[in-house]
């Protein structure tokens, strides 16, 4: 399946120029150019820190190439969730298992920080997403077209400190895609951008995917920039998944529509009703 | 390093080929004003010789053959003494700042031994190698060895816990996460080490010169000040202000070489 996924990019690399009309490709915005992703079934998931019980029993589905939003109050369990999805926790209890066979290389996560190796050029970095196949002779060559995919490839030799926020983002995005990952979980990946670099990231992000065809998870304390990127949202309170809305607004989305307005008002009425109750 | 960034000039505020010049003004500057006191018998040449006097008296020294075995005797001895202490701090201070266990075995003890001043050892050093070279470069071993461990172990310590676990999700193994992230990561901290301890090893080799040596700068000092020739002590007091600025440039240049990443080192 990895060398399938390999030999496809320059299809992927076609679908990428024909974003640059998005005329041509309205009738098949709906789903993902091509499903590369896996899906995820999650059974009765459970994790406690201490005394502390973040998840409490979740039970969930995801098909795959799915893009997926994960909203709710800060300490609600949705970064450890995602953590735990990832394999950066130990499991306490339930099972998460994927559709197919997966390796290292086909999970990866993009954090609020970039995470950057300050002492390495940007291409490096990217190359340090490859995983296992770092060393190998095409390494240069794949990173140089993820960070294409970001648009950065003219910053492939600067060191990461001279690069701005978003476009520091954007190389942890090339390297979070230069393995092809078939699941891609973002935890808050633009929390710390600014409001214009954070719409122009979203758009990447939803291209990329639309491009790639992975799972995407994300995790996000933004309602708005949930109803606009995902098919499906999440709500988790108290450690379990109080709400499961899908989205069905057709792509490309208009940001601020009536209809996205709406879901997004809804979902914020369920997650405050909360508080109103304290 | 912050600090070096606040401070340095603006950007278009820069003569490259003066750069280098300016900061040899002071040093300079006060020879120059020395010499005038010095000819004009302010200053006394029983107190202090003027610089013409001192730089015969280095030429002199020179033409003998003295100068030259003596600057390289103590250079030897410096480098000597610095690579082997400063390999086993550098040894120490990996394995403690990488293994939990290793920290536990040895951190107390070394701790412990680092509160001693390392030239109050000088008596018991001199019962025990006599003023043998062996003396001299443990002096400077031990002197090197505290700096260096300490900042490599804080260093490796201090590396962002968050690259860490970033490069175990992209599945670096534990040879490629050191080489990758732990020990370039470290390395700033392992400089302000080294540069301590080049302070450190004159400092000692002086000392240990001073007091119990048959060649070498120190000795060279010694002897001169039972001949009353103060003009050859104040040499060797010169050669060592320069060859601690030697040194120090020599780790300046390393530093560049190995930090270029690093946002302080940067020519934009």
């Amino acid at each position: 399946m990895q060398t399938a996924l390999r030999t496809s990019v320059p299809e992927t690399e076609l679908a990428s120029r024909a974003n640059s009309a998005p005329h041509a490709r309205v009738a098949r915005e709906e789903r993902p150019l091509h499903v590369s992703g896996l899906s995820l079934n999650i059974r009765g998931l459970r994790k406690s820190f201490g005394d502390n019980e973040v998840l409490r029993g979740i039970d969930l589905h995801i098909p795959a190439g799915q893009f997926v939003a994960i909203v709710g109050k800060s300490g609600c369990g949705k970064s450890t969730l995602l953590r735990l999805i990832a394999g950066l926790e130990k499991i306490d209890a339930g099972s998460i298992s994927f559709g197919d066979e997966v390796q290292a290389e086909d999970i990866r996560v993009m954090f609020q920080e970039p995470r950057l190796l300050p002492w390495a050029r940007v291409l490096s970095n990217v190359e340090v997403g490859l995983g296992r196949d770092r060393a190998s002779d095409d390494a240069q060559l794949r990173a140089e077209k993820a960070l294409t995919e970001v648009g950065l490839v003219n910053k492939r030799d600067q060191w990461p400190s001279v690069l701005s926020g978003g476009q520091k983002q954007r190389v942890a995005l090339a390297r979070a895609l230069v393995s092809r990952p078939r699941v891609l979980a973002f935890d808050e990946p633009l929390g710390a951008l600014d409001a214009l670099t954070r719409i122009s990231m979203q758009r990447l992000l939803e291209r990329v995917w639309r491009d790639q065809g992975f799972t995407a998870i994300l995790v996000t304390h933004d309602v708005s920039e949930a109803v606009t990127l995902a098919d499906r949202v999440l709500v988790i309170e108290d450690g379990r998944i109080a709400q499961d809305v899908t989205v069905n607004v057709p792509r490309p989305r208009e940001r601020r529509s009536v209809d996205l307005a709406d879901l997004e008002g809804s979902i914020l009425r369920a997650l405050l009703s909360g508080d109103e109750r304290i | 390093m912050s600090l070096i960034d606040s401070v340095s000039l603006p950007r278009n505020f820069r003569l490259p080929r003066v750069d280098g010049l300016v900061q040899w003004i002071v040093p300079l500057g006060i020879i120059a004003i020395w010499q005038v006191a010095s000819i004009t018998g302010f200053v006394p040449a029983r107190v202090l010789p003027a610089p013409s006097d001192v730089a015969l008296a280095g030429w002199k020294l020179l033409l003998s053959g003295e100068l030259v075995r003596n600057i390289w005797v103590s250079f030897w001895r410096a480098s000597i003494g610095f690579l082997i202490g400063g390999s086993i701090g550098f040894a120490f201070g990996l394995a403690n700042g990488l293994s939990q266990l290793s920290a536990k075995l040895t951190d107390t003890t070394l701790q412990m031994v680092r509160n001693v001043p390392h030239l109050a050892l000088i008596p018991l050093v001199i019962l025990w190698f006599g003023i043998d070279e062996s003396a001299k470069l443990f002096l400077v071993a031990l002197g090197v060895f505290f700096p260096i461990y300490l900042n490599t172990l804080h260093g490796i310590r201090t590396v962002d816990p968050q690259l860490i676990e970033m490069g175990r999700i992209y599945g670096m193994r534990d040879g490629e996460l050191f080489r990758r992230v732990i020990f370039p990561g470290a390395l700033p901290s392992i400089f302000v080490g080294i540069r301590f301890a080049l302070g450190i090893m004159w400092l000692t080799l002086i000392v240990a010169e001073t007091i119990a040596a048959s060649s070498g700068l120190g000795y060279m000092a010694m002897q001169a000040r039972e001949f009353m020739l103060i003009d050859v002590v104040v040499l060797s007091i010169l050669i060592y202000a320069l060859l601690g600025k030697i040194a120090d440039s020599a780790s300046r240049v390393l530093e560049r070489a190995t930090l270029s990443w690093h946002p302080a080192f940067q020519k934009r």
